[in-house]
């Protein structure tokens, strides 16, 4: 096979790790400052006054909000790193708002134990599907503010998952809601070759890794 | 919109669309499953950042070919368009 | 049916200024098949360790030179455009392939007058494909009536000015129309906004005579430009577009 050829003097973006974060680094990943913007559609611009967020599926339950009530429920502050499968790594992220645990409180799920899998949906098509388990005790949250402003909607905004332990093409921007299933469900990447878990740390980009 | 300003159009997936199809695709004619508009790929919006390419109804966002490359391997997903004309 | 294209090198002989934030690469490819008047290459840089980074740039010069001319203009935060106007040399090779598309394309055929008469309107360095058009329809002796409407910031930054100024001198079926939107000169009598609706029915073709529309720059820009002309009543599969992304590639 022909040896790439390499162009010479060309170094792309800024990829070197600093040797003290290098262990807050997964695999193959490289530290940025920047927060870089990738989308798979337009930016969804859905007016506050209609924004809602549901939980519903194979449950008996069905738990919806609008957007002050939302903002009424107990919220959090965090700082997380996130690493995109893409292969950055931003460390010490700031967000706000609510646990997963908090949104889930009102499912009996202790009583419908085959209801293992969610697939979180989003405004503008685009899903993504996750183990209960992962987003459950402590582990995620709905954030409607990065670094202690409103998110943008480049970013998410009103409101987007966050599961920082998974790849980033998890923490869904645009979330409306979660379906709860008893069947796992590919979502909008893990259907195109992407890995169905992801799991940066054991490099989980695309499936059969 | 001013993000929205980040897209391209198919004229820019001509390239890929060549590894993959035997047929110049950015003239190709696509009927949109979601609203039935009928344009050239050239006029699709292509969102391709990294992850994958997805080109999108000009009209109604619908996805009509969402591309992968992963490994030497590429995953088409067509199913946001019912005709495809090549020539 | 399209040839299955693969990465080829070429070699750049010339670097040009064309403007303080553009240049023109003029390579030596000496397996570039023809291509088309539109038509665009895929440029990719590859790192020592491995990264790449890809990007499409159109061909500015007209089918049958003997060498190919890509334009850049320099983003200042990009990643691709500063090394191809400030890292690359004289004697460097640069991996492309192509010629890619067949949408936005325009051939003159025969020359003389046969065709429908073009409208052009490019913003920034979306000037480069259409470039290749007027060149193109130069060289074949097209008297196709031509109009292209060039937005730029300044005068300083309409690329390849003298040269559109000496073709369409020599020229009465070529016409030039500017627009500077942020700086003019003291004595300019042209336009000096953005392009809009009016500029755009004072200056395109009237439908009745099925003018043929291309239109390349920013994605705004193009979004713009093309729905004031379908308003204006061009029919829309007359109306060809070509985004080049946030700030014109």
């Amino acid at each position: 096979m022909a040896e790439q050829f390499i162009s010479r003097g060309f170094k792309g973006r800024a990829r070197d790790t600093d040797r003290a974060r290098k262990e807050r680094i997964p695999p193959g990943q490289y530290e940025t400052k920047e927060f870089p913007v990738l989308s798979a559609g337009p930016t969804p611009r859905t007016p506050i006054e209609r924004w809602d967020f549901s939980i519903y599926g194979e449950v008996a339950e069905k738990l919806k909000w609008a957007w002050d009530e939302f903002q009424g429920l107990p919220r959090e502050t965090m700082t997380v790193d996130i690493h995109c499968v893409t292969k950055w790594s931003k460390l010490d992220t700031l967000w706000t708002g609510v646990s997963v645990d908090t949104l889930l409180a009102g499912i009996d799920l202790d009583a419908q134990p085959a209801v293992r899998y969610l697939i979180a949906f989003c405004d503008g098509g685009y899903t993504t599907n996750l183990p209960l388990a992962d987003v459950r005790g402590g582990k995620a949250w709905v954030v409607y503010e990065f670094d202690g402003k409103p998110l943008d909607p480049v970013h998410g905004g009103p409101a987007r998952l966050l599961v920082p332990h998974l790849y980033f093409w998890k923490s869904a921007k645009w979330v409306r809601g979660f379906e709860l299933v008893t069947e796992d469900r590919p979502g909008f990447w893990e259907s195109v070759g992407y890995h169905n878990y992801g799991d940066p740390w054991k490099e989980q980009r695309y499936a059969g890794d | 919109m001013q993000d929205n300003d980040l897209r391209l159009d198919g004229n820019a997936a001509g390239g890929l669309l060549n590894e993959i199809f035997r047929f110049e695709m950015t003239a190709a004619q696509a009927t949109c499953g979601g609203c039935g508009t009928r344009r050239p790929i050239g006029e699709m919006m292509l969102y391709q950042h990294g992850m994958g390419a997805i080109l999108r109804c000009a009209e109604c966002d619908t996805a009509l070919m969402r591309i992968t490359y992963i490994r030497g391997c590429y995953c088409l997903d067509l199913s946001g368009m019912t005709y495809l004309r090549l020539y | 049916m399209a040839e299955q294209l693969k990465w080829q090198l070429c070699t750049v002989v010339e670097i040009r200024q064309e403007t303080p934030k553009a240049k023109s690469l003029i390579l030596d490819w000496p397996e570039g098949p023809t291509h088309l008047a539109g038509q665009h290459v895929d440029v990719r840089l590859t790192a020592e360790d491995g990264y790449q980074a890809q990007r499409s740039y159109s061909i500015a010069s007209p089918p049958g030179d003997k060498h190919l001319m890509l334009t850049v203009e320099r983003i200042e935060d990009g990643e691709v455009s500063p090394y191809l106007t400030d890292g690359l040399r004289v004697g460097d090779r640069l991996e492309l392939r192509g010629p890619i598309g067949g949408y936005f394309v325009w051939d003159a055929r025969n020359g003389g007058t046969d065709g429908p008469p073009l409208f052009l309107a490019a913003g920034g360095s979306g000037i480069a494909p259409l470039m290749s058009m007027i060149r193109h329809r130069a060289s074949k002796g097209s008297k196709v009536p031509t109009r292209l409407l060039y937005s730029s910031r300044s005068y300083e930054e309409v690329i390849y000015r003298e040269e559109l100024d000496r073709l369409s001198a020599h020229d009465p079926s070529l016409r030039i129309i500017l627009t500077l939107t942020r700086r003019r000169p003291s004595n300019w009598t042209g336009y000096g906004r953005r392009i809009d609706r009016a500029m755009l029915a004072d200056t395109a073709w009237p439908p009745a005579e099925k003018p043929l529309a291309f239109t390349c720059g920013p994605t705004a820009f193009v979004e713009t430009v093309a729905t004031h002309l379908a308003e204006l009543g061009y029919e829309p599969g007359r109306i060809k577009t070509e985004r080049f992304g946030p700030t014109g590639g």
